[in-house]
């Protein structure tokens, strides 16, 4: 039965959460549901594995860069897909050209997180996630900064924010309420099953916890409906489970978009997810091409069935660091510093590559191997929450990111 | 109060089955470990010699085919194509099975632990399905020895070379490098140090990843001969790690062998496996005593690993706190098939759509893709990373429609509690199993219950 279903969509294109009642979403009896905070929508990816920025937009002005990488740059064709007359995009993104040119489409070059020396992804990320600097040992975080936000917004709820996919987001970990869902999850459960899962889990909170959101959730966006490849519904007979490649395909960055866009569409405002596979160690070319096609992909599908909604949309895409100046001896490059975000939103004032260009000469480069970090990465994501909610500045310099200076406003958004 | 062959069986091993003996104590679950591997014989997986020529064989006739572009070289190539894709699936059915069915339990834990800690995944079609292989012969057989040698068989297969680009690694100044422009890849050097040895907090920079990655060329995976040490790739010269010199103007493969033993026996290598050993098994927070016993148990015998499971077990504090862990989706799903008391006949005749549907399918919406970890830091410890949502979605999931598709009679939920959870099972959940709907319903219940999955 899976095997017919190309399209997975949610049924409840009215708004399965839009306006549902307590009773439909039996969740919000534990969550004030008050009204969403405003129209403006902030949506963060994670790029897992150190995003090579220098490949994605490429400093073709800097001639130090051409001789740093020539390999992967054989097939470069002088002034295709300019960005600025100093940058240029990596053909394996051209199809976000358009949204570059209709001034969606930002970037931020040389910024990192506080993290240095180690470059291990895992403590990277943690870092990425956590918002913190070098007064948190590494790999010892607390909660993640978006959800500190949260924490710092009066009148932001549960349905305010959704963490998207399989992978964890520590982004979203905290005290603030969250919603976490997979594209991919179904859930049949009996009513009187139901009751009795609920008495089981009553007295382990992991379990509870875990369980109520899956159970409600399940309900709420009625999961288990699905739209056939004829467009007919299929009512999946109730046993039915999935096959791992259709479990694989329902949780692609497509995927993860449309139902990142259907949430946001309906009360959510803040909504993560993550894109793996950047750590292109060998044979960059193509793997960096993988990557493009999803990041793209998952921007395009954001775009799409926001509608109007993109208007006041900001997705802010980042990675726990760049990688080596100098492509390795395998056509490819290891973990570095410096590194790339990306932005694109109705809501920016795009069309600009941010950052100051440190150089590529020996000399400028961190600890003689990486692009030198210019700004921290988190004065692009505090300007953006303090242009879309209006919080403090001394909030957003000490409860959110601690001890950032965000400098001056770099004007991201429109 | 849980006895003692409640922690053996769920906390030390693959839980409990109807009729299956279980280790008394400590020194039953060792006992385990020094009996011969019963279950590696009884379900066989295919080592690296066979499952390499089926990779050949497969390359030659995709060439074959690309040249001659002929019905015969293309039926030749699908056969090449559908062999590799049923010995990967065999495999993979083995590997499942040892953990279900093998009689040492501790063993089968100890298995998925280090080949979590020496994670590797097939990246292209000639390595799929090779993780099972890899799992065979560089893990299964070194967990009762020194780390020392389990680093060195776990790193020095060609599988784990091919999984961190070691094989493409050129020293850049070799003749190979200079004559074809090639040069370094750190991504087995740096995971070695942070991941595998010494730990990321360990006394390590990026000097050593660097020197390590000079040291490390010239060792490369290959189909034709497994393991290749080809002079011509290495970096000539000496290279220094953690303040050791290694190797000299003629490279060879001693001085790579030299170092892994080294980083296996470094001081911070003992308590990074320690701390790792008790996260895993007993608590996300083990206690620092456990810990301290357990290092000095390594350092004390140069990496003994019989000796730092027996530290670990002998602690007050690996028979106290049930159910602080919570079960990997894998152990989950393993555990449950072995307490349904499915027979191996059913589970290895089982055909592709089925092991998908019922088995690889219901792991990837647990979180746990099987043999398909995101990085090289494997699965997380940690019991709330497997408890989203979506996850527990996923595992309640399979535990109400996955049992009646594995057995054709009925069990009765009533004694399957008892069978399933021996002294853990709680009030709620015996209430549950004999108040379910219906048989399959109240199975469901049990094996979705934090009784089933905590450990």
């Amino acid at each position: 039965m899976a095997k017919g279903i190309s399209r997975r969509r949610f049924l409840g294109r009215s708004g399965a959460l839009l306006g549902c009642s307590a009773a439909a979403f039996p969740l919000m009896s534990s969550i004030t549901l008050a009204a969403a905070p405003g129209e403006n929508r902030l949506v963060v990816i994670i790029l897992r594995g150190g995003m090579d920025g220098l490949d994605v937009v490429r400093p073709m002005g800097d001639k130090n860069y051409i001789t740093l990488r020539r390999g992967l740059l054989k097939d470069a064709k002088p002034g295709a897909f300019d960005l600025d007359g100093f940058y240029a995009l990596n053909p394996g993104f051209s199809d976000l050209m358009p949204l570059w040119q209709a001034g969606e489409l930002a970037f931020a070059q040389a910024v990192s997180t506080p993290y240095r020396d180690k470059r291990s992804h895992f403590d990277g990320q943690d870092i990425l996630e956590a918002g913190t600097g070098l007064d948190v040992p590494d790999g010892r975080t607390r909660d993640g900064w978006l959800n500190r936000m949260l924490q710092s917004v009066p009148g932001l709820t549960a349905k305010t924010a959704f963490a998207v996919g399989r992978d964890e987001l520590q982004i979203l970990d905290g005290s603030a309420p969250v919603l976490n869902w997979a594209p991919s999850t179904r859930l049949d459960i009996s009513p009187a099953s139901r009751a009795l899962l609920e008495l089981i889990y009553r007295d382990d909170p992991l379990f509870r916890a875990a369980g109520t959101e899956a159970m409600d959730l399940a309900e709420a966006l009625d999961v288990n409906a699905m739209i056939g490849e004829d467009g007919q519904t299929v009512t999946p007979a109730s046993m039915e489970m999935m096959n791992d490649r259709a479990a694989k395909k329902a949780d692609g960055p497509d995927q993860l978009a449309a139902f990142t866009a259907a949430r946001l569409l309906e009360e959510t405002r803040i909504a993560s997810f993550s894109i793996g596979g950047w750590d292109t160690h060998q044979n960059q070319a193509n793997g960096l091409k993988r990557g493009a096609k999803q990041l793209q992909s998952a921007l395009l599908t954001l775009r799409r069935d926001l509608g109007p909604v993109w208007g006041k949309t900001t997705v802010l895409a980042m990675t726990e660091f760049g990688r080596s100046a100098r492509e390795n001896g395998t056509g490819g490059t290891d973990h570095g510093t410096g590194g790339l975000m990306v932005m694109a939103g109705g809501a920016l004032a795009g069309a600009k590559v941010h950052g100051l260009w440190p150089g590529l000469r020996n000399r400028d480069l961190y600890a003689g191997r990486d692009l030198l970090p210019g700004t921290d990465v988190r004065a692009y994501a505090a300007w953006a929450i303090r242009n879309l909610y209006g919080l403090d500045k001394s909030l957003l310099e000490s409860a959110i990111f601690p001890n950032l200076d965000m400098g001056r406003d770099p004007g991201i958004l429109a | 109060m849980i006895q003692k062959p409640n922690y053996t069986a769920i906390r030390f091993g693959m839980g409990f089955a109807p009729d299956a003996p279980v280790a008394r104590d400590e020194n039953a679950l060792l006992e385990q470990l020094r009996l011969p591997d019963y279950a590696a014989d009884m379900f066989p997986v295919t080592g690296f010699r066979g499952r390499a020529e089926l990779a050949l064989a497969f390359v030659q006739a995709r060439l074959n085919n690309r040249a001659q572009k002929t019905a015969a070289a293309k039926e030749r190539f699908q056969e090449t194509v559908k062999s590799l894709r049923n010995v990967r699936q065999n495999d993979q059915l083995n590997t499942m099975a040892r953990s279900i069915y093998g009689a040492h339990g501790f063993r089968e834990r100890l298995v998925m632990f280090w080949a979590d800690h020496f994670t590797t995944r097939a990246k292209r079609t000639v390595t799929e399905g090779m993780v099972s292989t890899y799992i065979n012969e560089a893990i299964r057989p070194n967990i009762t020895g020194n780390f020392g040698d389990l680093v060195q068989a776990a790193i020095l297969h060609p599988v784990m070379l091919d999984y961190l680009d070691q094989s493409a690694s050129v020293g850049p100044n070799s003749d190979f490098g200079k004559t074809k422009r090639r040069g370094l890849n750190e991504n087995l050097a740096r995971e070695l140090l942070e991941l595998h040895t010494l730990g990321v907090d360990g006394a390590y920079t990026q000097i050593d990843v660097r020197q390590l990655a000079e040291l490390l060329t010239g060792v490369a995976g290959s189909l034709k001969t497994n393991l290749n040490f080809n002079r011509r790739r290495a970096e000539p010269g000496a290279e220094t790690v953690l303040g050791k010199s290694y190797g000299g103007w003629k490279p060879k493969i001693g001085d790579i062998t030299a170092v892994l033993q080294d980083l296996a026996v470094h001081p911070d290598t003992a308590n990074h496996i320690a701390r790792k050993l008790a996260v895993h098994f007993i608590t996300d927070d083990p206690d620092p005593d456990m810990i301290a016993k357990m290092t000095r148990a390594f350092s004390d015998t140069g990496g003994n690993l019989m000796a730092v499971y027996q530290a670990m077990l002998t602690h007050d504090r690996a028979w106290l706190d049930f159910g602080a862990k919570v079960k990997r989706p894998d152990e989950y799903i393993f555990s449950a098939i072995r307490a349904l008391d499915v027979r191996p006949e059913t589970l290895l005749g089982m055909n592709r759509k089925n092991i998908s549907r019922l088995l690889l399918g219901p792991m990837a919406l647990m979180d746990q893709p099987f043999q398909q970890p995101r990085g090289p830091d494997g699965w997380p410890e940690k019991a709330g990373a497997w408890l989203a949502p979506q996850s527990l979605a996923g595992r309640i999931q399979w535990a109400m429609a996955a049992p009646r598709a594995f057995r054709r009679s009925n069990l009765d939920p009533r004694e399957f509690v008892k069978t399933a959870l021996g002294d853990v099972a709680g009030k709620s959940v015996l209430f549950a199993a004999q108040a379910a709907e219906s048989k399959w319903e109240g199975i469901g219940l049990i094996l979705a219950s934090p009784d089933f999955n905590r450990r």
